[in-house]
């Protein structure tokens, strides 16, 4: 369903100058902030509990719900924002950054405030030098006039928000990864558990990482209230999102739709949104989620962007990026070229996805070069199946974080459905004999049935 | 070359100041050494250590896990084409391979006259304008064989003085002044904020 409900966190984009605080305090800027410290941090809590406002990272997880997991009476807690956007296929978080730092900035300072965290540390992934000058240039703005820093707006609300920015490595998006980056380390991911830094997180002190794109919708939440935005969005996906269709369509672009009830098919096909795919060719498959997510097909274009019903099917919505691929597109290219990307993004600290990775994409540049065998498209499954016992979704893990799992989707994607290609490559008939369960990687009838 | 000079010295230990725990600051520290020097040398890790509290090996051990440290010379420019799969979909891989050509150098080296610095680059969150690249970390969107060719020409006769030199990212830096600041939040130094103080506590405790 197309909906026609406006806009909440890319109101600004139209302005030239929307990153500057004049453009921000004519539209409405710092309105949320002033709502929230009129009431409690209590009350700012609930509200953003009845928002259901998911995460908007990747993982999906009820923002409002992980404020609560700060253990009672240890001081002090901290923010960290995960601006270190890099999954393949997602653009958002640079442009809320780059067009409406104060929108995020004020999404900070409602959430230290309602959760009491003590300092916050703005992380901004290293090769976006214009998010980092424009969120520096915001901060600056906004400590003089007194929205930040100590006593904001004559409380006794104080905290200070410190921009730090990264120098390359996917890896770092992951929130441990994150934060022993923060701490001045190898960004490698920490041993679980404790599952939620908010535990322990920032020098084994409780943590709030919470995603740009999900900070900046707290000023709207506070402003309109959580119940506003419940009403928008269906099932357990409320509100609004940004999604990034980048490929073969159209017009690729970012938009910002209504959660749960608008389809891929909307989003793809729409003359509002992408147009289709371009040169009227026909569809062959799309990654509905950033290059971690299994890959879907014509038969899942009217699913709605709602996050069950997308994990239902086998696949995720991930990071809010759907990357399509028509007619001509070379399947084994393209699942090498995910491949290579978490092989080289593979931090080294899990065997299985150190070796596993680089062993993948060794063998998919055998079989793409024409060295390959017939047997090798096993072997990837067979090592995928190392790294991702039972190649099922939601993925098993034999490693600390979900990079390794990740490189699996792109294979069992491309093999399970897309096997022919695989053997033109390898010039003879292929046989599978290791088993994918996960949901999309399974013939439309089967999936029908099972 | 090498040590922060005088005035990135006060400036490293401003960065420094703002955090809890000295050691965070490395990276944002590694970032200056190379605005000063265009690359990050030793001597500049040995003084970044001696400035943390740390060992020059450990300054290092951190640095070297991140792709944007170049520990050797890379020329006033480095040119990132992206060739992860939404540009590998709209012809990066041929934009880099015409960026090799135009460049006389493969991906991974650096241009005959030593000005540019090439890379085939993932993901720089552009998908949907690809194919796209970065010059020094300044996204360039849609970008065409001509256009890459104007872009080089461009840099090359010093026509593009909105692109600083490798090594710099945000030409504004955050300032915190001493009469606006909150304070660091120690993590063995800080009870209960006081904002939160004769309120309502949260109640949910967490999972470990």
């Amino acid at each position: 369903m197309i909906s026609d409900a406006p806009p909440i966190i890319t109101t600004r984009f139209g302005y030239d100058d929307s990153h500057t605080l004049d453009r921000f305090l004519a539209t409405g800027g710092y309105a949320g902030l002033r709502a929230a410290l009129r009431r409690s941090p209590q009350q700012v809590v609930e509200d953003v509990k009845a928002a259901s406002l998911l995460g908007r990272g990747g993982a999906g997880f009820p923002a409002g719900v992980k404020w609560g997991f700060p253990p009672a009476n240890v001081w002090p807690r901290y923010l960290v924002v995960n601006g270190d956007e890099s999954e393949p296929g997602t653009y958002k978080d640079r442009m809320l950054m780059e067009r409406d730092p104060h929108q995020l900035i004020e999404g900070v300072l409602i959430a230290c405030y309602a959760v009491g965290l003590s300092q916050a540390f703005l992380y901004v992934r290293g090769e976006m030098a214009l998010a980092q000058e424009r969120i520096a240039n915001a901060l600056n703005e906004a400590y003089e006039v007194g929205y930040v820093g100590r006593n904001i707006l004559g409380t006794d609300f104080s905290v200070d928000v410190v921009l730090h920015w990264g120098a390359g490595a996917y890896i770092v998006g992951e929130e441990t990864g994150l934060i022993e980056s923060l701490e001045g380390n190898r960004g490698m991911p920490r041993l679980k558990p404790p599952y939620f830094p908010a535990a322990i997180g920032l020098y084994q002190k409780p943590t709030i990482v919470n995603n740009v794109e999900t900070l900046s919708n707290l000023p709207w939440i506070v402003r309109n209230g959580g119940d506003k935005f419940a009403a928008l969005g269906a099932e357990t996906s409320k509100g609004m999102r940004m999604f990034a269709v980048s490929g073969h369509v159209n017009k690729p672009g970012v938009y910002e739709v209504e959660f749960g009830v608008t389809t891929f098919r909307d989003l793809i096909e729409a003359p509002i949104y992408c147009g289709g795919v371009r040169h009227g060719k026909r569809l062959k498959a799309f990654i509905p989620g950033g290059a971690s997510a299994p890959w879907f097909y014509e038969e899942h274009l009217d699913l709605p962007l709602e996050k069950v019903t997308v994990d239902k099917a086998g696949s995720m919505l991930g990071s809010g990026a759907i990357v399509v691929m028509d007619e001509d597109t070379d399947v084994v290219r393209a699942c090498h070229r995910v491949v290579r990307f978490f092989a080289k993004e593979s931090c080294g600290k899990c065997t299985p996805c150190r070796e596993g990775t680089s062993w993948l994409e060794k063998i998919l540049e055998r079989i793409i070069g024409g060295s390959g065998r017939p047997e090798d498209v096993d072997l990837l499954l067979d090592i995928c199946d190392n790294i991702s016992p039972g190649i099922n979704w939601p993925p098993r893990q034999t490693t600390i974080c979900p990079l390794g799992p990740s490189t699996v989707s792109p294979i069992a994607s491309a093999v399970s459905r897309f096997r022919h290609e695989f053997e033109a490559y390898v010039g003879g008939p292929v046989e599978v004999t290791v088993p994918m369960n996960g949901l999309a990687y399974r013939a439309p009838e089967v999936a029908a049935s099972g | 070359m090498a040590r922060f000079n005088q005035e990135n010295e006060e400036l490293a230990r401003e960065i420094i100041a703002r955090y809890p725990v000295l050691k965070s600051a490395t990276i944002p520290l590694c970032h200056l050494a190379q605005e000063q020097d265009g690359h990050l040398t030793d001597e500049a890790m040995e003084h970044i250590a001696e400035l943390l509290g740390l060992t020059p090996a450990e300054v290092l051990g951190t640095a070297s896990f991140y792709e944007m440290f170049k520990r050797e010379p890379v020329g006033k420019y480095v040119v990132n084409v992206c060739t992860s799969i939404s540009c590998f979909l709209n012809g990066g891989d041929e934009l880099l391979e015409h960026a090799e050509s135009r460049l006389g150098t493969k991906a991974g080296g650096r241009s005959d006259d030593g000005l540019f610095f090439l890379e085939g680059y993932e993901c720089i969150a552009a998908c949907t304008e690809a194919p796209c690249l970065q010059v020094n970390y300044r996204y360039f969107h849609r970008i065409s064989n001509a256009e890459f060719d104007e872009l080089i020409d461009d840099l090359r006769a010093g026509r593009r003085d909105d692109i600083p030199p490798h090594g710099t990212l945000a030409l504004v830096r955050q300032r915190i002044s001493e009469d606006r600041a909150a304070g660091v939040a120690h993590p063995d130094g800080s009870g209960q904020p006081v904002w939160l103080r004769d309120r309502p506590a949260l109640q949910d405790s967490a999972p470990s």
